[in-house]
């Protein structure tokens, strides 16, 4: 039964493994910031293989994409290298041995990788596969359970995300304008082929995290995602051109403002199907027709998800890069 | 058996590299990778158990009856963006410890702190 | 009113965002108190309608269990909401002036924003009942917690904060394993759905391995001995204020996860043929009583010294939990709430004392016993009722562990338990020598009593130490019927 499939999966592992194993080794934080990128990108290839192309999406937009840039700006502040100092090895070799240990013995018992008899896959997925086409109506069953037989997780996921712009923004600052010191940590602006290249992209990026937005309910997809993309055409024109243009476009408090309404019209279905006598999130009381009263609430709640994911994203950014080395001397009791 | 469960074996392995670099390295940063690569590795363990051999990519397709099972996609996708979130506050912490400490290495860090 | 269940945890996480926008120090800071003070409302009349009605389901975007995602609200969680909703409260009115202490004006209103995020979280967890949901919310108490602590006035916050967030996401990422296993062997992330569930799988050594790690994640966060190290940083070096709120609150939540998971996922007799687990928290539990209270007995600071303290106590909910009983269960439900009232009186006049003497090492205490007669008094009953004094709470939580030990026949534990108190003793009379019997340096001498708002909630919280240490058909009763629930007895 040795497949196609078989081997890609084999060769990811590997793959995967060496990059970690490699970066637990490697003492220059910059390498390492690049291999765990690679690290995402791989992960998201064996999701692919795994027929989990949401998740691919994301982990590439995530892994590859949002985390090494702000491991990068750190890096700016604090210095590449590590002085590979250890603290407790033998403890901690023993403790991750006897972990793994427990781990292996865990599997013992699951059910086969891949088996379709799996209880994992025959008991609550099965209504998801086979009633949200009636239920829901949209094709993307990832969307279907995501926005609404647990939507009440995703408007958790929602605040999550705006917990950590309120817990960056309270410990950095919120810069309202222009400062001394505001300069991104690469700025190539004056590459002639990088800036044309670049100016023809962003409206194209812009453009696609739209589609990404509203197409959700038919492939991959969705307003976390949209969310993503259109942050990154923005932090990719900061890179480029500074952040005194991208803060123009794109001012801090109006971002901080954004995060919080994304949130609220999330929150605020969940009243309005309360008041129209549904349970909280209960989108079939929005309309008429359950089905169309479904699609009515997922396309807002996806909406309120993109605002909120796209304002911190490109907020957390601009709180990293805008940071001057400077040290800020701490009040001290 | 083992064709049955390498899979998970190997996630197991990443696992432990991961957490492994959480606990034995001095360097904040250093740290947070490692924190990265734990979490990412358990997110593959979740996916790995809804594959379903044979299935396609739970988009629902006429003619097509076997898919792989969406629940532990959608739970992964929250768990990304946990991740990513606990990731920025994180990285911002290290940049106030730096400007606070002028170091990154937990060492200094206590040293500076028992003086 | 049948929104409430989630009224209880949406209205102070939509209040977040609205405070954010809001963004002004005294008006965040009155919405904070309506939001807090309504969501107490909200769970006093939960506990009402749980006793009379019975556990109370709701069903999220209007999906039917198992598929969707429910909150459910037994006595116990309804009993968990009270406590952690009611110190919330009290805890934003004294922060009025408790603030200014450590914080600056213009970063107070993020600190609302943060501080209802984290009290939305808690709420969550105690409400949900679905196993997936639990680590969503957590995860939102978790991040706004790492960032209320860095906002303390030393840059050591920063450190204890980073420490705290590496431990805590490490427990988040134990238990989402955990949470894994589960799903792999019964498909279903509803909790009664899995306790329903578990019984028919095959599978001991997948459920074992699951146990074990939802129980090591949890231990994490509710700072177990010796899993205890990232807690004292954190509480020394949090703003006085979120002290107050978190010591009396976020280990509560866990404990209450613990038993949660224990009892009613994997039941009470769990894996006791092949894990002696009664006996290791019994050991765990004792030890954590005793190496605390030892540490906490020789701190200069007293954040710190009742920061071990806590830890101490929370070795005497678990010993409860090792005893495997209905009584020993009820006496860590007992603790659980009588703790939160002795720590949330305890930090909120350290916290007046931090606002009026701009510190709270041992010396900051010198003479206040006549500087501030009524923010000490309050220290004082606190810490009798953390000793264990007759006519306070913390008697009847001693009463019901020593009373389980001896039912269970473990008199050497009975005995332990006692001894410990003595340690008690001594930490809290070095702060009454201190305050009472040391003549005002030129540090204190300037002191004067605490503001209004800020006395007012200190007392209250002494006022329910006394009450519910005279009247404790509230307390007795609602503990007794939820732990002979979870133990499997009749509701």
């Amino acid at each position: 039964m040795i497949d196609f499939a078989f081997v890609v999966d084999i060769v990811v592992l590997a793959l995967l493994l060496v990059t970690a194993v490699a970066i637990a080794r490697m003492k220059d934080l910059f390498a390492i910031v690049m291999l765990s990128g690679i690290y995402g990108l791989l992960s998201a290839a064996f999701f692919v293989s795994l027929d989990a192309v949401d998740v691919a999406f994301t982990e590439a937009a995530v892994g590859a994409g949002i985390s090494p840039l702000l491991f990068l700006s750190v890096l700016k502040l604090t210095g590449r290298y590590e002085n590979g100092s250890h603290s407790h090895a033998i403890f901690a070799l023993v403790l991750v041995v006897v972990t793994g240990l427990a781990l292996v013995v865990g599997t013992l018992d699951m059910p086969a990788f891949g088996d379709p008899d799996s209880p994992a896959s025959s008991h609550v997925a099965v209504r998801y596969l086979e009633e949200s086409g009636r239920e829901i109506d949209i094709p993307n069953v990832v969307t279907s359970v995501l926005a609404s037989y647990r939507g009440y997780d995703t408007f958790g996921e929602a605040v999550v995300i705006f917990t950590a712009a309120v817990g960056v923004l309270s410990l950095l600052g919120l810069l309202s304008g222009p400062r001394e010191g505001g300069e991104s940590p690469v700025r190539m602006g004056d590459h002639l082929v990088l800036r044309l290249v670049s100016e023809m992209l962003i409206p194209l990026i812009l453009l696609f995290a739209l589609y990404v937005q509203f197409h959700g309910e038919y492939g991959p997809g969705g307003g976390f995602q949209a969310g993503v993309i259109f942050a990154a055409a923005i932090i990719l024109h900061s890179m480029l051109f500074g952040l005194q243009p991208a803060q123009r476009v794109a001012r801090p408090p109006v971002l901080r403002a954004l995060a919080a309404l994304g949130v609220l019209v999330y929150g605020s279905v969940g009243v309005v199907s309360m008041l129209s006598g549904g349970t909280f999130l209960d989108y079939s009381v929005l309309s008429e027709d359950p089905v169309s009263g479904q699609h009515l609430g997922i396309i807002v709640i996806e909406l309120g998800v993109g605002v909120t994911v796209a304002s911190t994203m490109i907020l957390i950014f601009f709180a990293f890069t805008s940071r001057s080395d400077a040290a800020h001397p701490e009040t001290s009791r | 058996m083992i064709l049955d469960l390498y899979n998970y074996w190997v996630v197991i392995a990443l696992m432990m590299v991961g957490f492994y670099s959480v606990i034995v390295r001095g360097n904040l940063i250093k740290k947070l990778i490692g924190l990265n690569i734990f979490q990412t590795s358990v997110f593959i363990f979740y996916i790995s158990v809804g594959k379903v051999d044979g299935g396609t990519a739970p988009i629902l397709v006429d003619g097509v009856t076997l898919y792989s099972n969406p629940l532990p996609h959608v739970l992964i996708l929250t768990a990304i963006v946990v991740g990513i979130a606990t990731l920025a506050l994180a990285l911002a912490l290290v940049v106030r410890i730096k400007d606070a400490y002028g170091t990154v290495e937990e060492e200094e860090i206590r040293e500076i702190d028992e003086q | 009113m049948v929104h409430l269940p989630v009224l209880q945890v949406v209205i102070p996480l939509m209040a977040a965002p609205a405070l954010l926008l809001l963004n002004r120090p005294w008006q965040s800071w009155l919405l904070t108190c309506l939001v807090t003070i309504t969501a107490f409302a909200i769970s006093v009349s939960l506990l009402g309608t749980v006793y009379s009605t019975g556990t109370i389901s709701y069903e999220l975007g209007g999906w039917e269990p198992p598929w969707g995602i429910e909150y459910r609200i037994d006595l116990l969680s309804a009993y968990v909401l009270l406590i952690v909703s009611g110190v919330a409260a009290l805890v934003a009115v004294a922060s009025r002036q408790g603030l200014d202490a450590d914080v600056a004006t213009d970063k107070q209103p993020t600190l609302y924003v943060l501080y209802c995020l984290c009290l939305a979280g808690l709420l969550g967890i105690v409400a949900t009942g679905d196993l997936f949901n639990v680590f969503v919310f957590l995860e939102i108490s978790s991040l706004s917690t790492y960032a209320l602590i860095a906002m303390g006035p030393h840059r050591r916050a920063l450190w204890a904060s980073y420490q705290y967030l590496v431990v805590g996401t490490i427990g988040a990422t134990f238990l989402l394993i955990g949470i894994g296993f589960i799903y792999s062997l019964t498909g279903t992330l509803n909790m009664q759905d899995i306790a329903a569930r578990l019984p028919l799988v095959d599978a001991d050594r997948t459920v074992h391995t699951a146990f074990a790690f939802i129980v090591v994640g949890v231990c994490l966060k509710l700072a177990l001995f010796p899993l205890h190290f990232w807690l004292p940083n954190a509480y020394t070096y949090a703003p006085s204020i979120v002290t107050a709120f978190l010591a009396a609150t976020s280990t509560k939540v866990a404990v209450y996860l613990l038993i949660r998971l224990h009892y009613s996922i994997f039941g009470a007799n769990f894996a006791l043929d092949v894990l002696p687990l009664n006996l290791l928290f019994l050991i765990l539990g004792l030890a954590g009583v005793f190496a605390a209270s030892l540490v906490a007995v020789q701190q200069p600071n007293v954040k710190r010294l009742f920061a071990y303290s806590s830890i101490a106590q929370i070795g005497y909910m678990i010993v409860g939990l090792g005893l495997g009983t209905v009584i020993g269960l009820q006496a860590t439900l007992l603790h659980l709430f009588n703790h939160a009232l002795m720590k949330g009186a305890l930090f909120l006049a350290i916290a007046g004392v931090v606002y009026r003497v701009g510190g709270s090492d041992l010396a900051h205490f010198a003479g206040l016993g006549r500087l501030m007669p009524w923010t000490m008094a309050a220290i004082v009953i606190g810490g009798l009722s953390l000793i264990g004094v007759p006519l306070t709470v913390g008697f009847i939580s001693k009463w019901y562990l020593v009373l389980g030990a001896i039912e269970a026949g473990l008199w050497p534990v009975a005995g332990l338990v006692l001894i410990a108190s003595v340690l008690a003793l001594f930490y809290v009379w070095r702060i009454v020598e201190v305050a009472y019997f040391e003549s005002p340096t030129a540090l204190t001498e300037s002191a004067r009593e605490a503001p209004l708002g800020m006395l007012l909630a200190t007392w209250v919280l002494v006022g329910a130490n006394i009450y519910f240490g005279i009247d404790t058909e509230l307390t007795r009763q609602t503990s007794e019927l939820a732990a002979q629930h979870l133990m499997g007895g009749q509701p």
